[in-house]
């Protein structure tokens, strides 16, 4: 495991989101040099180099979803930044985009010159009052300086950036809902295929990436992909940023090498657990993902360590719990969020995670019946990939892990009418 | 932002601003959340009336306005007072005391969740994930963002607002 900065490199540097200081520090140089030198395939040919992947949460190889994106189309092609962060315990982007918006807005840049993109939205999610503000800052002091609008870097490409606020909706981190929602739209997601790459935003064909993927563009072109693939583990290059939050002394966001395992993360740079307590259970990836036990932290923190023992690297939110934790009540809190997130399209998120919800709330309070754990696995399993969209999943997945890795501890509720952890 | 009860319609200033937001994007009904932010930015809600005239500056029918409207839970649909007081309640905030901290601020305000106070300047609302999970617990007042909550920084922060 590494600490190595690349992302939050300036992130300390006073009035880094004023852009005289970003371009002290060499910003705009990557996009410049892209621009002057680089073939818009061979910007493609790097980031696919790199191996970067998608730090929304699926973990998709960028470079990949820009090739899927059609050379030539009739109607206009966007990028949609996906700057939502709605998942429990993520608040990455938020520092990127307050204290380095500039690095976000240069990886529009490269990124759009690549794809043959003229317009770009930044879908930040409406919470973010202040961070939107910044972010309009930015763009407009990159306009002024003519790094956008027509002719950049005295280039015949033209680009207009756009930042758009969402209204307070999880769905919208979507990649359809977010496009539905940019069009002014209820953010229910879509059908797919056709994919975004071939009939996004506006029926164009549309890129949809996340704030700290971006944020790596600027990096790769300036120092190259090879470069960044040689950072950490094969197929989990470079760094990313891990949201370490709860019962821990130092919460934090650190930027680490994918082979950081959950134990360094938790005990060498989180400060290890709050009032010397025990660890109980660590939620790897945010929310969504199935949380670990105690004994599997030896986990490395990259997508593909963290998928093969059934849980996900997600948005890289770490979420820690200590041993006065009550489970059946995280899992209630977490399935009332699904509930209330839930668009409604698809029947099976739509009854079946308020159906579970009331299930867990009933053990929690002390009314669980006999066979509800086992009622609430079948739920899980007729949600589990009978949606539209992930969010299904995304409600399913951590309660099954919740139900399996404690299973114990909810029949104990259901036996005992009332907690033992808490009432200890 | 002020409340008004009595019948409020937009203003030549804001359809203005409205049809500006509209030419930003390819289709000027994508501006649609855009000019429902202003709505509300004005008058602290977006009432049905306000519904109906902002289907009819953008072209769009009112069922369309509503749906967007309703699905998005930063929109509010009657008035809230000056200050708007959303609770984090999501996962990280709960392991760091979210369920003191409301209970908390429900006394320092005298109401319960989704009410305001009878001097209108306080609603008290809970919401999910706010993104600043490591200073958690967290509140958000109107725009801005209120971290690393004890119950003395919550007694300074309603004082200084009082």
């Amino acid at each position: 495991m590494a600490e190595i900065k690349i992302l939050t490199k300036n992130i300390d540097v006073p009035d880094q989101d004023r852009i005289d200081v970003y371009m002290c520090g060499g910003g705009y140089e990557a996009a410049r040099k892209v621009l002057n030198e680089y073939m818009p395939e061979a910007v493609i040919e790097e980031v696919k180099k790199s191996g970067l992947r998608g730090r929304g949460g699926a973990g998709f190889p960028a470079g990949m979803k820009w090739s899927f994106v059609p050379k030539e189309s009739k109607l206009p092609k966007y990028l949609c930044c996906n700057a939502d962060e709605g998942e429990p315990g993520t608040f990455k982007d938020r520092l990127l985009m307050e204290k380095d918006p500039h690095l976000l807005v240069e990886g529009i840049i490269i990124t759009c010159f690549a794809i043959g993109i003229h317009t770009a939205f930044i879908y930040i999610r409406g919470e973010y009052v202040k961070e939107a503000e910044i972010l309009q800052r930015a763009v407009d002091e990159a306009y002024q300086k003519g790094f956008l609008g027509n002719v950049i870097f005295g280039k015949n490409f033209n680009l207009d950036v756009i930042v758009h606020r969402g209204a307070g909706a999880y769905i919208c981190g979507e990649e359809t809902g977010l496009i539905e929602s940019l069009e002014g739209k209820r953010g229910e997601p879509r059908l797919k295929p056709p994919f975004p790459a071939i009939v996004g935003a506006f029926q164009g064909p549309t890129v949809v990436n996340n704030v700290e993927t971006l944020c790596n563009i600027p990096h790769i072109m300036e120092k190259g992909g090879e470069w960044y693939g040689a950072i950490g583990p094969e197929r989990n290059t470079g760094t990313r940023l891990f949201a370490v939050s709860g019962h821990v002394n130092r919460p934090g966001i650190f930027e680490l090498t994918l082979d950081v395992t959950a134990r360094e993360l938790i005990y060498d740079y989180a400060g290890g657990i709050s009032g010397g307590r025990k660890l109980k259970a660590v939620v790897p990836g945010g929310s969504s993902s199935p949380c670990l036990r105690a004994d599997e932290i030896d986990v490395q923190m990259s997508f593909d360590a963290l998928m093969k023992v059934g849980s996900m690297a997600g948005s890289g939110a770490v979420i820690v719990m200590d041993e006065t934790v009550c489970i059946p009540k995280i899992a209630l809190r977490s399935l009332e969020f699904y509930a209330h997130e839930s668009c409604g399209q698809c029947t099976p998120c739509r009854e079946g995670v308020p159906w579970m919800m009331k299930i867990a709330r009933r053990i929690v309070n002390g009314e669980g019946e006999k066979g509800d754990v086992d009622l609430m696995l079948e739920i899980c399993e007729n949600i589990l990939g009978r949606t539209l969209c992930p969010l299904g999943d995304a409600a399913a997945m951590p309660t099954k892990g919740y139900l399996t890795k404690f299973r114990e501890e909810f029949e104990e509720h259901i036996r005992m009418k009332k907690c033992k952890v808490q009432s200890a | 932002m002020t409340i008004v009860t009595e019948k409020i319609n937009l203003t030549p200033e804001l359809k203005k601003e409205a049809e500006k937001l509209m030419l930003r994007y390819p289709d000027k009904t994508a501006a649609l959340i855009p000019v429902l932010h202003l709505v509300q930015g004005k008058f602290g809600f977006v009432s049905v009336e306000l519904e109906e005239q902002v289907a009819e500056l953008m072209g769009l029918s009112r069922t369309r306005v509503h749906g967007v409207l309703t699905f998005y839970t930063m929109f509010n649909r009657k008035p809230v007072g000056k200050y708007l007081v959303q609770v984090c309640t999501n996962i990280s905030c709960t392991l760091n005391g979210a369920e003191e901290t409301l209970k908390k601020v429900k006394q320092k305000l005298g109401i319960g969740v989704g009410e305001t106070t009878t001097d209108n300047k306080f609603t008290l609302m809970t919401v999910e994930c706010l993104g600043s999970c490591g200073t958690a617990p967290v509140m958000q007042i109107n725009d801005d963002y209120y971290e690393n909550l004890t119950e003395q920084k919550i007694d300074e922060i309603f004082d200084k607002l009082n």
